[in-house]
């Protein structure tokens, strides 16, 4: 605890930039996976292509990534940018099987009722379609956020910062408590914004846990 | 204002759903599209708010082709309804019902004061307005459906088969209150189903399907049930279709005799009388064997079914006679009053008038 009291300046600004860094990649990355996965929903072929490329990008090491990203993109190669850039990469690659799942699951039922209605597919797509993934997407989205989370501590092992600071310093300098606290901030910060997303999940579909009965069979 | 002409549709994997179907749709009744699964009847269906395009032949909706239409404008003035009602889960049954207003323009306000109105004439209370499609019942889902198809008031009306998920009482009562609904509408309805009783219930006129997506006739249920064009509609109306004939006779002709009827206190003859409370209305048989007893209301026979000798058909008069104890069937006025007996044989009298007149 000494060596905690001694650093709140350093943790405080630690925890920050590692939100600075895990935070911006979820947004965007949901953004860019929403558009993908629909289009990926549009042939049987298609869905098969994407799914397997983003699979594929998953299984980059997040290390070689964030080295490979500054040649690519000509950035330097501490640019924060590579790190935001790198993880939304993954949480595309995370969100766009969870998007395309989650818009097919849409009982087709409620799809066709709606164009029946007089609904065009982009008004469609944007009241009934989006609205009706939410829960699946929202699931998984807490997993890519915590994947986020979790991921940026690796940036620390060439020098970006973060709470991953914290495990690399202590491990040099030989400060156990310092390494304790950085698992315990990362732990603590996966829990709060996988809270947070839940929360909003919930708010989002008040229609989820009242019965399941519509649109699917009697 | 719907019309089939020539209309044919064949599925990429060679299947012909409908197969060079002619038909004109009666503007303001029920039309019954029936025949077996698979018959085609729902591919027709789909084929006028273009759920469905035809390969050939031409749809017209109000003189207009439907292919010359934009497709969701044209749907925006067809109300449609389905057997699983394909309410949004995720929104409000009031907003449900508003859907088709909003999405011609109507301010928010104006959408949910037609949509709650809308509510209660399909008989659903204002409570159910906040709750979610997964609340409610199939049949309540149901209703809803209808609401949501009537919200913009569109003219013309799909329905396939939106009573055959839900239990039979629940379906019945959902038919009757269509047709009183349609009494006071009267929509042009197009509505599908595989069950020929609905049908014939229901529709002013019915289109009989037979597999293939051929239409093997198409006539007034009363013609359809008397006259089937051929062996598949013969077999296709069903069992007991000469007694379920007699629902489309009219009993106008139909003679009523004198009833023997007797009130609380009142000396009985021998035999049968019917027993009538104050107001007349009847309560039961009263059995004397020997005569000259007093009627107390104790020891009645249960009464058949009664006839209304004012919107009564021939099959109600006969079932009045059949099921009544004394062999005489109880006719009742609007307000259920006895106003005198029908024999059976007069009932088969008057089929042969019928007859008669038909062949004239
Ligand atoms: N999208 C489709 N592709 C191929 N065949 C179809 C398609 N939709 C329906 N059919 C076939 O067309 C025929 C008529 O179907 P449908 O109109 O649904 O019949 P019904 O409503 O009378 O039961 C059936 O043989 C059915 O299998
Ligand atoms: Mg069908």
């Amino acid at each position: 605890m000494g060596w905690v009291s001694g650093n709140l300046p350093l943790i405080g600004n630690l925890t920050l930039q590692h939100l600075y860094f895990a935070l911006p990649p979820i947004v965007i990355g949901l953004v860019l996976a929403i558009p993908i996965g629909w289009l990926a929903n549009r042939t049987r072929v298609g869905r098969t292509i994407t799914i397997n490329v983003a699979g594929l990008l998953y299984t980059i090491p997040s290390l070689a990534l964030f080295v490979l990203l500054p040649p690519l993109l000509g950035t330097r190669i501490l640019d924060p940018v590579n790190v935001i850039i790198a993880l939304t990469v993954y949480t595309v690659a995370l969100l766009v099987r969870t998007v395309a799942d989650a818009l097919s699951a849409v009982p087709q039922l409620v799809v066709n009722s709606a164009t029946a209605m007089g609904y065009g597919p982009l008004r469609r797509f944007v009241a009934v379609e989006l609205p009706l993934s939410v829960p699946v997407v929202v699931a998984g989205l807490r997993v890519a956020a915590v994947s986020s989370i979790s991921l940026v501590t690796v940036g620390a092992v060439i020098g970006f910062g973060g709470l991953g600071q914290m495990f690399t310093d202590g491990f040099q300098r030989g400060i156990p408590a310092e390494i304790v606290t950085g698992i315990v901030l990362v732990l603590l910060l996966a829990l709060v914004v996988d809270g947070l997303l839940l929360l909003v999940g919930r708010l989002l579909t008040p229609w989820d846990r009242v019965g399941r009965s519509a649109g699917r069979p009697a | 204002m719907i019309e089939f002409r020539g209309v044919t549709k064949r599925f990429p994997d060679g299947t012909v759903a409908v197969d060079n179907l002619e038909l004109q749709v009666r503007d303001g009744g029920i039309t019954v599209f029936v025949g077996p699964s698979g018959c085609g009847k729902t591919t027709s269906l789909r084929m006028v708010n273009r759920m469905i395009d035809p390969s050939s032949g031409t749809i017209m909706v109000n003189d207009t082709d439907v292919m010359k239409t934009d497709a969701a404008q044209l749907r925006r003035g067809i109300g449609y309804v389905i057997q699983q009602a394909g309410l949004f889960p995720h929104r409000t049954i009031v907003d449900n019902v508003a859907t088709v207003p909003l999405l011609l323009g109507w301010s928010k306000k104006r959408a949910r004061d037609r949509a709650m109105e809308l509510m209660e004439t399909v008989g659903l209370t204002p409570e159910m307005a906040r709750r979610y499609p997964g609340q409610l019942s199939g049949g309540q889902q149901q209703r809803v459906g209808v609401a949501r198809a009537l919200a913009a008031d569109p003219p013309v009306l799909l329905m396939d088969e939106p009573f055959s998920a839900v239990d039979p009482i629940v379906r019945e009562s959902l038919q009757d209150e269509l047709l009183k609904l349609q009494a006071d509408l009267g929509k042009t309805i197009l509505f599908v189903t595989h069950d020929i009783d609905e049908a014939v219930k229901l529709g002013d006129r019915v289109a009989v399907f037979r597999v293939g997506g051929r239409l093997a006739q198409y006539d007034e249920p009363g013609v359809l049930l008397a006259r089937p064009a051929d062996d598949f509609v013969d077999s296709f109306v069903g069992r007991d279709r000469g007694y379920r004939g007699l629902s489309f006779r009219s009993s106008e002709q139909l003679p009523l005799h004198e009833l023997c009827t007797v009130r609380s206190g009142e000396r009985t003859e021998r035999g049968w009388s019917l027993f009538l409370d104050a107001d007349g209305r009847p309560l039961g048989w009263h059995h004397d064997r020997a005569g000259g007893g007093t009627a107390d209301g104790g020891d009645l026979v249960p009464g058949g079914s009664l006839y209304d000798a004012r919107a009564g058909s021939l099959r109600s008069a006969l079932d009045a006679a059949l099921s009544s104890p004394s062999g005489q069937g109880v006719a009742v006025d609007g307000d259920g009053r006895a106003v005198g007996a029908v024999a059976a044989d007069d009932v088969l009298e008057a089929l042969a008038a019928h007859r008669r007149a038909e062949a004239a």
